[in-house]
């Protein structure tokens, strides 16, 4: 079987996986790193997104072998080393943006990315747009979205700005 | 101690968890040697089933054993039981066809199990799965429900003779139908309440184990009632006694309904797991959920209204056909009518109803509860013919409702369909929800938008629900075969902490969190110190899990109760330790005192000398502060409010855009006020999803055309607006807490107040109605269909 070798976390990882390994089945399968779901089977659910080099994918719409020599961050990985949630998760609790918490990993990536992405600021419309990717069942939406607008100051040190 | 109590807005103890991937759901768990199953399902809608072939999959690599249908008979595997009883008008039982767990002989809906594989890997599985050859005759098949009940349709089941489960009615039709005849206005409307499909966000999963030494079966399951599902599997279909099955519904991400349900995938990864004495894994796949899953709403009804002349409602007279697919699913039998034609009074005065409902069968995934179960088709369906009445009258959509409402000081008010209201006030609602909407401003927003080309509606709906289910001896003599009581232990440990042992079941809902502030409001005890433990039948006493917004309602009753025994045992414990009275013990805050003096000890205090009694009055008390009670509620509850919707509607593309929403709502006391809005922001999202977007739909022949996520639409952040929620409280008179329950008010509410808004923006093309999802390409045609008329005139 082919060798994939990439960091997740921080930590290089040398696995072996079929061809047909999906990125999401390398994580949860081989590195029981199960904070990433799976929703769904046609890449419309979001519950999967991880950073893959810095950027938000689908890891269920991504072989394991496309992310040899990556660095990928998972929900595991997102709060400090402290265990210090990041601003986001911190926002998502602060404004109840998760109930059954299956979506919210996916979620939670979609969202950091989407603000890193966007330092010149973001209208509610924008977030909800930017959220095409990653459906929730639980929440309508209202609060990831106040949570998102919330994290955004925060994550660009501009919470002075924020009041 | 920050307060934690009744009504304050705490943050949720279980959100680090989620929020840090370290949720524990179904499909996280992994037993050592597990072994994977895969589901062979027919991709027919109705056939006969002639032959399997299984011996090339059997030799496909990982493959440890395939098995059938027969294979399953052979072990005197009995069938999914349903779990509610309905009686024709005639008193004759229903319809009950057997619901083998894998097909045996035929096949009677996409999505039906006939074979599984079990091998090393989920892939194996799959690819085993594949090569197992079989030899299907297909039938005719009746696909939707006016098909079914047509002259010469194809049987589902060929000893339910017109597809018919139940032919069921409720009410005088004689006096419905005279006071017709009497009626100065009758108002008639046909409509469809659509079929849904759950989609929570995590599929269904099992992991069924065998312990060969101790003969205990273990069943992980993403299931909304754990001991109901060890209770239905043990005793009906795998014959294992409830003491040597555990069954463990870990943190389960959501299930509105769709996880309430015993399935052929829980007794088929329990009963392999035995055969082949290793653990066994199922996790669905997406499209596995849309066509196994069971499927909510799907009625076609008529209902008509009788008016006098002053507009005040006489008489309700409603037709319903209700679809229960291909089985029966666990509770699919009650929905359409116990959970539905109760609920046809609304917050009206309304003398008499008659209401007939037809459950048929029809070559589709079985129909069962879904978010609201019975009260949203009932409430589209009242609150839709309401808007129809003012229509045809031309009376004022508000004014004809504010007159026909249950006046605030009528209660307790026996309606003519069984149920009594114990409290509420329907004009405190809509008067709220009215001033937050700003509906005195409305026709200037109407003008605005008109002058940006674009059709503006409001929509108003009144609505009630029962929940909180629900008195056991009610319900029996109603046809279901449980009892609905729940069922809490209170655990006080030594230094004082406490556990929570709760029959209920968190998917979403935030149980660890408002169960622990009841705790923290009655034993004075911090958040940081209460844990809630749900989910498992090895740790929990009894419960019958959570649906039907009981958790609060009767779980937390039956918590309060529990309580009320910790506090009882302390007090005994308190007056030794302080050589006092009983009768002078005070509890409060956390702290037993002798009234009067400034003798007092601590909760703590108590429990140590509960555990450790060294002086204790061990003659006449047990050791231990650990109490279990059992509530069995005495009225379901029921939550009303007002829910308004202002839409616009794109002229050229038919695209609705619902610009704002409100719901005030009364769901009695609110113990944690966060929680219960994020519960009715919830509801209302699926409920403009069940009202624009989502539709269940199959073609004739019986194929699943909305089998996806690409398919069927899924309400998205750009497809919903902020969602303002307020309340308004009156008190549930009948359980100590005097909650009613949230979860499902939103998706109850909701959809005719996004239909009547259309209806409304749509006024100048003469529309009386559009069944829902109200697509664009609906609603476009309606425009296209009416523009040219409009010209003509």
């Amino acid at each position: 079987m082919p060798q994939v070798t990439l960091t997740v976390n921080g930590k290089q990882h040398t696995v072996e996986v079929e061809g047909r390994t999906l990125l999401v089945e390398l994580l949860r399968e081989k590195l029981g790193l199960t904070g990433t779901h799976v929703g769904c089977d046609t890449s419309q659910c979001g519950a999967c997104v991880v950073h893959v080099d810095g950027v938000s994918a689908k890891s269920c719409t991504m072989l394991a072998l496309q992310a040899d020599g990556t660095s990928v961050l998972t929900i595991e990985g997102l709060a400090a080393a402290d265990g210090t949630l990041h601003p986001m998760q911190e926002m998502f609790r602060e404004h109840h943006a998760l109930q059954c918490g299956f979506c919210t990993p996916g979620m939670v990536m979609a969202a950091v990315d989407l603000v890193n992405a966007h330092p010149e600021g973001m209208t509610e419309k924008q977030i909800r747009q930017g959220l095409e990717g990653n459906l929730c069942r639980c929440t309508g939406y209202h609060n990831i979205v106040k949570a998102i607008a919330a994290a955004w100051p925060l994550m660009h040190n501009k919470a002075a700005a924020a009041e | 101690m920050p307060f934690e109590g009744i009504g304050a807005a705490v943050r949720r103890k279980e959100d680090v968890r989620f929020l840090s991937g370290r949720g524990n759901y179904t499909d996280d768990i992994n037993r050592p040697g597990q072994l994977h199953a895969y589901v062979r399902r027919s991709d027919r809608p109705h056939a006969k089933i002639d032959r399997i072939d299984t011996a090339a999959a059997a030799k496909a690599p990982g493959v440890v054993a395939i098995y059938t249908g027969a294979d399953m008979a052979a072990d005197n595997i009995g069938g999914l039981p349903c779990g509610w009883q309905i009686h024709n008008k005639d008193g004759s039982p229903m319809k009950e066809p057997p619901h083998p767990v894998i097909a045996l002989d035929k096949v009677r809906h996409v999505g039906d199990p006939v074979a599984v594989v079990i091998a090393e890997t989920k892939q194996a599985a799959k690819d085993a799965a594949e090569q197992i050859v079989i030899d299907y005759q297909d039938l005719p098949a009746s696909a939707s429900l006016r098909d079914a009940i047509a002259p010469g349709a194809a049987l589902v089941h060929d000893d339910a003779p017109g597809n018919l489960c139940y032919d069921w009615h409720i009410g005088d039709k004689a006096v419905v139908d005279a006071a017709f005849a009497g009626a100065a206005k009758v108002v008639k409307l046909d409509l469809t309440n659509n079929r849904l499909i759950p989609n929570a966000m995590e599929p269904r999963a099992a992991v069924g184990e065998f312990d060969g030494h101790s003969g205990d079966y273990t069943l992980y399951t993403t299931s909304q009632n754990p001991h109901v599902i060890r209770l239905l599997m043990g005793a009906f279909v795998l014959h294992i006694p409830e003491s040597k099955l555990r069954v463990v519904a870990p943190d389960v991400g959501g299930g509105f309904g769709s996880k309430i349900y015993h399935y052929a995938e829980e007794a088929i990864v329990t009963w392999a797991a035995g055969k082949v004495r290793r653990p066994v894994k199922w996790t669905a796949e997406r499209s596995e959920s849309f066509m196994s899953d069971a499927h909510g709403r799907d009625h076609d009804t008529t209902a008509e209204m009788a008016l006098d002349a002053d507009g005040n409602f006489l008489a309700l007279r409603v037709s319903t056909l209700a679809n229960m697919g291909a089985y029966l699913s666990t509770f699919a039998p009650c929905i359409p009518t116990y959970l539905y034609a109760t609920l046809l009074a609304g917050v009206y005065k309304m003398p008499v109803i008659y209401c007939e409902v037809k459950a048929v069968f029809t070559n589709t995934v079985p129909v069962d509860a879904y978010r609201g179960a019975g009260r949203p088709e009932a409430t589209y369906l009242l609150e839709r013919l309401v808007d129809a009445c003012a229509y045809d009258t031309k009376t004022d959509r508000v004014a004809i409702r504010r007159k026909n409402f249950i006046p605030a000081d009528a209660f307790p008010y026996q309606t003519p369909v069984a149920l009594q209201y114990d409290s509420g006030n329907y004009q405190a609602t809509l008067d709220a929800c009215l001033k937050a909407v700003d509906h005195a401003g409305f026709e200037a927003r109407r003008s605005a938008a008109a002058a940006q080309g674009k059709l503006r509606g409001i929509g108003i709906s009144t609505y009630i629900e029962a929940c909180g289910i629900a008195p056991s001896a009610v319900v029996g003599s109603l046809g279901a075969r449980a009892g609905l009581y729940e069922v809490a232990n209170i655990r006080v440990h030594p230094t004082g902490s406490v556990t929570v042992f709760t029959g209920t079941h968190s998917h979403g809902q935030g149980h660890e969190t408002t169960l622990a502030q009841l705790v923290c409001e009655q034993l004075g005890v911090p958040m940081d110190q209460v844990d809630v433990v749900h989910g498992d039948t090895a740790k929990i006493p009894f419960g019958m899990g959570t649906y039907g917004s009981r958790s609060l309602a009767v779980g937390g009753s039956a918590m309060v109760k529990a309580m009320d025994k910790v506090i009882a045992k302390g007090k005994k414990i308190a007056a030794h330790l302080m050589e006092a009275s009983v009768d002078d013990i005070e509890f409060k805050n956390g702290t037993f005192s002798v009234a009067g003096t400034d003798k007092s000890k601590t909760l703590t205090d108590i429990s140590l000398a509960a555990y450790v009694p060294h002086n204790y009055p061990i003659e006449e008390l047990e050791p231990g502060l650990d109490e279990t009670a059992f509530y069995d509620p005495k009225n379901f509850t029921f939550p009303a409010g007002c829910h308004i919707a202002e839409v616009e509607i794109d002229k050229d593309t038919g695209i609705v855009e619902v610009v704002n929403f409100v719901a005030v709502d009364d769901v009695g006391r609110v113990i944690n006020p966060m929680i219960v809005e994020g519960q009715v922001q919830g509801g209302v999202a699926q409920g403009i999803g069940q009202a624009l977007l989502e539709h269940g739909v199959y073609d004739k022949s019986g194929q699943l055309l909305s089998g996806s996520m690409m398919d069927y639409t899924m309400p998205r952040a750009d497809d919903l607006p902020n969602i303002t929620v307020g309340t308004e409280v009156t008190l549930c008179t009948h359980n100590p807490l005097g909650v009613k329950g949230c979860g499902e008010v939103g998706a109850i509410g909701s959809p005719p107040a996004i239909i009547n808004a259309i209806i409304d923006a749509m006024k100048e093309y003469g529309v009386r109605h559009v069944d829902m999802p109200a697509t664009p390409g609906k609603i476009w045609s309606i425009i296209q269909g009416a523009a040219p008329r409009m010209a003509a005139e």
